[in-house]
């Protein structure tokens, strides 16, 4: 392997990171809204670009350091966070210059929390992990609370940055733990040193404040009491960046780790981990019945979402490739689904003061506001697992995975979770399809970007719950090629 | 034929019926009734052309998503293409039931109807199972958008309860066919979804009957039979007229269609075992459902529990295991949809005319609308059982055919046919016969529009009735999948 096979392959990180400084530049000449964001916007489309000449001295992965083992996977990660990414910077655009005083700086912080994002599909060590974990976290601490002068979303930044600050320590010491027991920071050298009676233990114990930490990052019970709270109070396009490449970052990071550091061989863990899906999957959807408020609802459902992953989760450590390739086509369909349905409350709430997220604020939607609740209501079903649409062809995998690993009680939670879920995602639809009261004007308002972003990512679940085969290829392919 | 034209032509007009509402109000309605015309007139020459070779009228494969072996396989033999037929003609006639009821959003309202149909022609000729249980669902979305939009007072509830019931059931479907395809991959090493190739699975007789479980609770809750009925009162009550009439007609001899098709043939061992329990559970259903329905006030709930009762005979017919009763059951279906279809739409005529459902509201409607009083009569006797009308041959059948297998159940299922009886008179006197009640509003009479459904509806029951043999060698060919020499 040689240094220019190296920069060819840590290309996309190279071009995020310096689209980042030229934007940071950029600011600093000349304050302009337009510029920023579109020099933002060509950033993650070099981004992106910059994969495919990656890929091709790629191969079946390569390391860089200690700390990356970049391959065809975690490629396709990147990917993904750029899209979402991209998404968001889209819906955002409308959002920022209406809403917010200081609004170049809302792209760097974006970009900055891609970058961590990128890092993670490829951690193969604590320090890498604990690099991209913290870099995304720090990000979103500014982002959430961006609307400096508005309640909401300083409180909610607030929570969001005490109770992350308190998770990553607690990840730390388990680091440090795990460390002790086994003398390595790497994760495919963390088995600790046998024979010690006290090295097992550190193990342990280790894990239980890892997987706390990872717990809190993914939202998971009894992890979760911030998800609700810092869902609504931040604004919703942040929200939904935070519920797409945020968890998806963590959620990628672990399962290499569970890959790689066969923890899953201690019963204990997976026991505790087993309970914790069980109990998300049962709790998340429970309070979601409860509430009227759209994004806390969508809060408690990304908890029981979250829980249903955790299946994939398992099958990782016994069936990589089939692991693998669950949680792939899992998360994509997730990602363009939450985005929806986030990038449509942005949407309609453009021209009003406070966020339009209330059950009361899309009565009638669907006359009032064609495109963005036709958006809704595509992702909702899709969040429900309704065949016709992306969320039904994850679904499907995840039965297939669940039943494939013969993971009978997480199957069974399964379909009583997605039971569940059907009460309070029709609850949404029925109350865009009821009668609006007073006079219809559905004309559509607001910026087109906005509305065209929406559109397209309602399509793209449909198109993609129609036609799963290309998709389902690329992620076969590819999770073929890196050897798993 | 190419069913997946079929399928396509429903789903394009029902973007057109959606996209010509601005043009003019009533253009919707045009468009789905031609549309659902012209292939019902295509499958009646299918029909009279008669099946290729190896019995089928037609047969089509695309490949879909090849990773899990999932094709787009649809065929139609015999007893699918009589099923699809009544699918399109009870849609014309769903369509003209409601023609001046919606008032509001015709194109939205066309286009899931249209939807509706497209999903259930794809249920009738699917043979990937994937792709079965994806028409299955895709039926379930239009039809609850019917009910939830266009329904009555309490719509949300009956929607979100109708939702509920189908889609848990169908994920413990999807979950069975996901087991059933793992232990064919575990054994052959090939995951594939196709029914041909999943037929010859061999399976553990515990595993089998699990597996069997899934698909029968499916089934019998779309049914529905007693204890999973309970969604269907409250849809058929709620839903708009057209609404009523697609659920009744068609959607719940999709669960029929299921129990024949895949339950039967996926495992037969497991399945005749459970005769007992299958057709206790028919039984049941026929003497709850009359019951239920006797004691309504409601002339849509009663026709709503009639149907649980006449669904009975079919789920008794299918579990007697023979010619007789499963061919009972097949034609037991046709003339339900025909006969349920039209008490439907006489109770959303009497609603949009006299505002109300209830029967103590009306009595001596005949003097009113002398029309309306002969015609309801017609299918009132039908729905009772009449020699001569599609439900007696279906019925008699069916207790034919279960007599050889179970006296006892035998003789309570025919006691049903009593009770059918009393709530098919009962209905007629309190509506149509007695005093004239003061109350009721001058009311207009069937006119020409609603005559000749109905008409077409009388036509089709009494061919069923007096020559069967139609039906019944339509479906002869199917006899020998099911384990049953004819």
């Amino acid at each position: 392997m040689n240094t220019q096979t190296t920069l060819l392959v840590s290309l996309p990180y190279i071009v995020l990171a310096g689209g980042l400084l030229v934007v940071m530049l950029g600011i600093c000449i000349r304050r302009t809204h337009f510029v920023a964001w579109s020099l933002t916007m060509v950033t993650l489309l070099a981004t992106l670009a910059s994969h495919l000449l990656g890929y091709e001295v790629l191969g079946g992965g390569i390391s860089v350091t200690m700390l990356f083992h970049i391959d065809g996977v975690s490629y396709l990660f990147n990917a993904l966070f750029v899209l979402a990414a991209i998404c968001t910077a889209v819906i955002a655009y409308q959002y920022v210059d209406e809403k917010l005083r200081f609004r170049e700086e809302f792209y760097l912080l974006l970009l900055a929390a891609t970058f961590g994002s990128l890092m993670l599909p490829a951690a193969t060590h604590f320090i890498s992990l604990l690099l991209g974990l913290e870099i995304v976290s720090i990000s979103l601490y500014a982002m959430v609370a961006y609307p400096e002068r508005v309640r909401g979303p300083l409180e909610a930044g607030l929570k969001y940055m005490i109770l992350s600050v308190a998770s990553t320590s607690s990840i730390l010491f388990g680091m440090a733990l795990i460390y002790a027991a086994s003398g390595s920071m790497e994760f495919a050298q963390l088995t600790p040193v046998s024979g010690s009676a006290e090295g097992d233990v550190f193990y342990l114990i280790g894990h239980v404040f890892f997987w706390s930490g990872i717990a809190f990052k993914l939202s998971l019970v009894p992890f979760h009491i911030w998800t609700p709270d810092v869902y609504q109070g931040a604004p919703s396009i942040v929200t939904g960046f935070i519920a797409t490449v945020s968890k998806g970052g963590a959620f990628v990071v672990v399962m290499r780790y569970v890959m790689e550091s066969d923890v899953f061989s201690s019963e204990a863990i997976t026991q505790a981990i087993f309970l914790i899906a069980a109990v998300s999957m049962i709790v998340g959807n429970l309070l979601a019945l409860q509430q009227r408020n759209l994004k806390r609802l969508l809060a408690y459902s990304s908890i029981a979402h979250m829980g249903y992953l955790i299946i994939a989760l398992f099958l990782v450590a016994t069936q990589p490739s089939i692991g693998f390739e669950t949680a792939i086509v899992y998360l994509a369909g997730y990602f363009v689904m939450t985005l929806a349905a986030f990038g449509v409350i942005t949407v309609i709430s453009q021209g009003s003061d406070s966020e339009l997220a209330n059950i009361d604020d899309i009565q009638g939607l669907l006359w009032r506001r064609p495109i963005p609740a036709a958006t809704l209501v595509v992702s909702a079903l899709s969040l429900a697992g309704i065949p016709l649409t992306m969320g039904f062809i994850a679904k499907f995998y995840l039965f297939a995975a669940g039943i494939e690993g013969e993971m009978w009680t997480l199957v069974g939670l399964l379909v009583l979770g997605s039971a569940i879920g059907i009460f309070y995602y029709l609850r949404i639809i029925f109350a865009m399809t009821a009668k609006p009261e007073g006079e219809l004007d559905s004309v559509e308002r607001g910026s087109w970007t906005g509305i065209g972003a929406v559109a397209v990512l309602g399509v793209a679940t449909l198109a993609l719950g129609i036609y799963p085969t290309p998709l389902v290829d690329l992620v076969q392919n590819l999770v073929r090629v890196s050897g798993f | 034929m190419n069913v997946a034209l079929l399928i396509g032509l429903l789903l394009a007009a029902g973007l057109v019926a959606w996209g010509s509402e601005r043009f003019h109000r009533s253009l919707p309605n045009w468009v789905a009734l031609v549309s659902f015309l012209v292939a019902t007139i295509w499958i009646v020459f299918v029909w009279l052309n008669g099946p290729s070779e190896g019995g089928l009228y037609g047969s089509q494969s695309y490949e879909w998503i090849p990773r899990f072996g999932i094709s787009l396989t649809l065929r139609v033999d015999g007893l699918s293409l009589m099923l699809i037929g009544l699918t399109t003609l009870l849609g014309a006639v769903a369509v003209v039931s409601s023609w001046t009821e919606t008032q509001t959003r015709q194109g939205f309202f066309q286009f899931n109807i249209l939807w509706v149909m497209a999903g259930v022609v794809g249920v009738f000729s699917a043979f990937d199972l994937f792709l079965f249980f994806f028409f299955w669902e895709v039926m379930l979305i239009p039809m609850y958008f019917l009910i939830a939009i266009w329904g009555h007072e309490d719509k949300s509830y009956a929607s979100m309860k109708f939702f509920l019931f189908t889609q848990i059931s169908g994920l413990l479907m999807l979950v069975a066919i996901v087991a059933l395809v793992w232990v064919h991959y575990d054994v052959h090493g090939i995951i594939t979804f196709d029914y041909d190739t999943l037929l010859e699975t061999e399976l553990d007789s515990s595993v089998a009957r699990l597996l069997m479980l899934g698909f029968f609770i499916a089934f019998i809750t779309k049914l529905p039979s007693v204890p999973v009925h309970t969604w269907l009162p409250d849809a058929h009550t709620q839903a708009p007229t057209a609404g009523s009439v697609i659920l009744a007609g068609i959607l719940l001899k999709t669960g029929a269609y299921g129990l024949i098709r895949f339950v039967i043939t996926l495992f037969p061992d497991a399945s005749q075992e459970f005769w007992v329990y299958g057709m206790s559970l028919g039984v049941i259903s026929i003497l709850y459902g009359g019951y239920m329905a006797y004691s309504q006030s409601d002339f849509k709930r009663l026709v709503a529990y009639s149907s649980i009762a006449h669904m009975g005979f079919v789920l008794v017919g299918v579990y007697s295991f023979n010619d007789l009763g499963i061919q009972g059951a097949i034609v037991t279906m046709i003339a339900h949809g025909f006969s349920t279809a039209a008490l439907f739409m006489m109770a959303g005529a009497l609603q949009e005319r006299l505002h109300t459902r209830e029967m103590s509201k009306m009595g001596g409607l005949w003097v009113r609308a002398p029309r309306m009083g002969a015609v309801t009569m017609v299918f009132v006797i039908a729905s009772v059982g009449m020699p001569g009308l599609g439900n007696f041959i279906g019925e008699f059948l069916v207790l034919l055919g279960a007599f050889q297998k179970n006296v006892l159940l035998t003789v309570l299922a025919a006691l049903g046919i009593v009770v059918a009886a009393v709530y098919g008179l009962s209905l007629m006197q309190r509506s149509f016969q007695g005093t004239p009640n003061p109350d009721v509003p001058e009311m207009k009479d069937f006119a020409f529009r609603e005559m000749s459904v109905m008409v077409v509806l009388m036509v089709g029951l009494v061919w069923v009735g007096i020559y069967p043999q139609h039906v019944l060698g339509m479906t002869d060919a199917i006899l020998p999948l099911l384990g049953v020499v004819p």
